[in-house]
């Protein structure tokens, strides 16, 4: 098991011993509606902690993807681009990259406890 | 603010909701996939008690609403007709539906975001006309029954003496001791009826409506189904900027003899844009207000964009300088700063269902 962190703007990032993986959270993906779409990072492109990398949309609308912390996208879930639904699904068990990040810098994330209770 | 008389019913079905027009509307129930199919294979309720209603009477009330709104208004008290609500300069105020109750009482269904604009422009252009305006928003619900079995159902819960109605047809029917006006029509490119009423009648609808298996619908699956049957919206493709003839509303436009007929006729030898449908050729969904290219030059603009429940492709309307707007067309759409492929394409992505006399 490893560490999973929340971004204010509704994505989490799972930091474990071989991978850091990032996905969206329950919330996001209720909030949403029924997803239809996925727009994914390009394998080996570089983002910036709070820098779009992405983006889902449901039928009725677009949501920009950020990035929890900076890095170099190693891999995709392919899968999501053929079945984007996964991700109402099970959002917090779906990763939608995984990233060789340049340094834990937890700024600004949150907790799962302390995330959960800022959206209520 | 403000609620319809249905609000209670769509929180208890704990209905995802969202502010239209000033409304506290319910979005979804389920989600707007399942809703637009159970409308386009079943049969679908709509709560859209937020549209507006304006009651015109008096001894020169078909002579003003002539004056009024774009398309022929006749003393036909079995016809709905759709028309446009033009100023001066032929931009659109709205578009709404004009049902003559008798010659001298003609009611007007407006978009609820346009009900106070549209009240305040016609008082102000009633001038000498002997008529009288009532605002009866307020005290008027309206449901939407759409779907193949819609008539089969209002049939079952309505009993429609000696009634057969024909697309853009009405009759006032007696309900519960008084009455509800029942048109078949619709916003969704499906077969139904659209009823007004008093509130307890029109909630007594829904209940029987509920009661027996028709499927509640939001406003998610309203827009996606207008869509797909290429029916403009007010806001979107319809605003105080746009003429009639670039939304390609030709069919609701008479020669002359309303206001802003001038204009609008002028306009159609000088037409700079126009209402296009747009196809994409790559994956990816157009939105509203994205930017059209050719060739790196900036040529239109999306008004209303899905990946429809019902196709593979994203799809949109889009207004696009006239000499661009020629069928196949192959253009770019900017999402999130990607250039796509689509082409234009007719703005027909369905065939509409609707019930025309035989």
């Amino acid at each position: 098991m490893g560490t999973k962190w929340y971004s204010s703007s509704d994505e989490w990032i799972l930091v474990e011993v071989d991978q850091v993986s990032v996905g969206i959270t329950q919330y996001a993906a209720d909030q949403l509606g029924d997803i239809v779409f996925i727009d994914l990072p390009s394998v080996g492109q570089h983002i910036e902690k709070e820098g779009i990398f992405g983006a889902v949309e449901s039928v009725k609308a677009a949501a920009d993807l950020y990035a929890p912390l900076s890095g170099e996208v190693t891999s995709v879930n392919q899968a999501l681009l053929d079945a984007p639904e996964l991700l109402n699904q099970d959002p917090e068990n779906t990763f939608i990259m995984t990233l060789k990040i340049d340094q834990l810098d937890i700024d600004g994330l949150m907790d799962e406890a302390t995330y959960l209770a800022s959206k209520k | 603010m403000k609620t319809t008389s249905l609000h209670q019913h769509h929180i208890d079905l704990q209905a995802k909701m969202v502010d239209f027009g000033g409304f506290d509307m319910p979005l979804y129930y389920s989600n707007i996939t399942q809703e637009h199919f159970a409308v386009r294979q079943h049969v679908g309720i709509f709560d859209v008690s937020h549209m507006g209603e304006i009651l015109i009477t008096g001894e020169d009330a078909l002579q003003f609403v002539n004056r009024l709104v774009s398309n022929t208004i006749t003393d036909n008290t079995k016809k709905v007709t759709y028309a446009l609500l033009c100023n001066h300069d032929g931009y659109i105020i709205d578009d709404l539906l004009v049902y003559v109750l008798e010659t001298k009482k003609i009611l007007l269904v407006v978009n609820a975001s346009n009900i106070e604009k549209d009240f305040n422009w016609i008082m102000s252009q009633k001038n000498q006309h002997q008529v009288v305006l009532k605002n009866l928003s307020d005290d008027y619900s309206q449901i939407a029954i759409q779907g193949p079995l819609a008539h089969e159902i209002c049939t079952n819960i309505i009993t429609m003496p000696q009634i057969n109605l024909n697309f853009m047809e009405y009759a006032v029917i007696p309900y519960s001791n008084a009455y509800i006006i029942m048109s078949r029509t619709g916003y969704t490119g499906e077969d139904g009826y659209e009823i007004y009423g008093k509130h307890e009648l029109i909630r007594s609808l829904w209940e029987t409506a509920i009661s027996q298996g028709v499927i509640p619908c939001g406003l998610g699956c309203r827009d996606t189904l207008r869509f797909e049957a290429s029916l403009p919206l007010y806001g979107h493709e319809l605003s105080d900027s746009i003429h009639p003839i670039e939304a390609g509303l030709n069919f609701a436009v008479k020669s002359h003899g309303f206001i802003g007929a001038e204009k609008i006729m002028l306009s159609k030898t000088t037409l700079t844009k126009k209402l296009v449908g747009i196809e994409m050729l790559e994956k990816g969904i157009p939105r509203a207000d994205y930017v059209l290219y050719k060739n790196d030059k900036e040529i239109g603009y999306i008004t209303t964009g899905y990946l429809l429940p019902t196709q593979s492709t994203g799809l949109a309307l889009a207004y696009v300088e006239i000499n661009e707007a020629y069928l196949e067309n192959q253009i770019h759409v900017d999402i999130r700063g990607k250039r796509l492929q689509c082409k234009i394409v007719k703005k027909v992505f369905m065939k509409k269902n609707y019930k025309k006399g035989e």
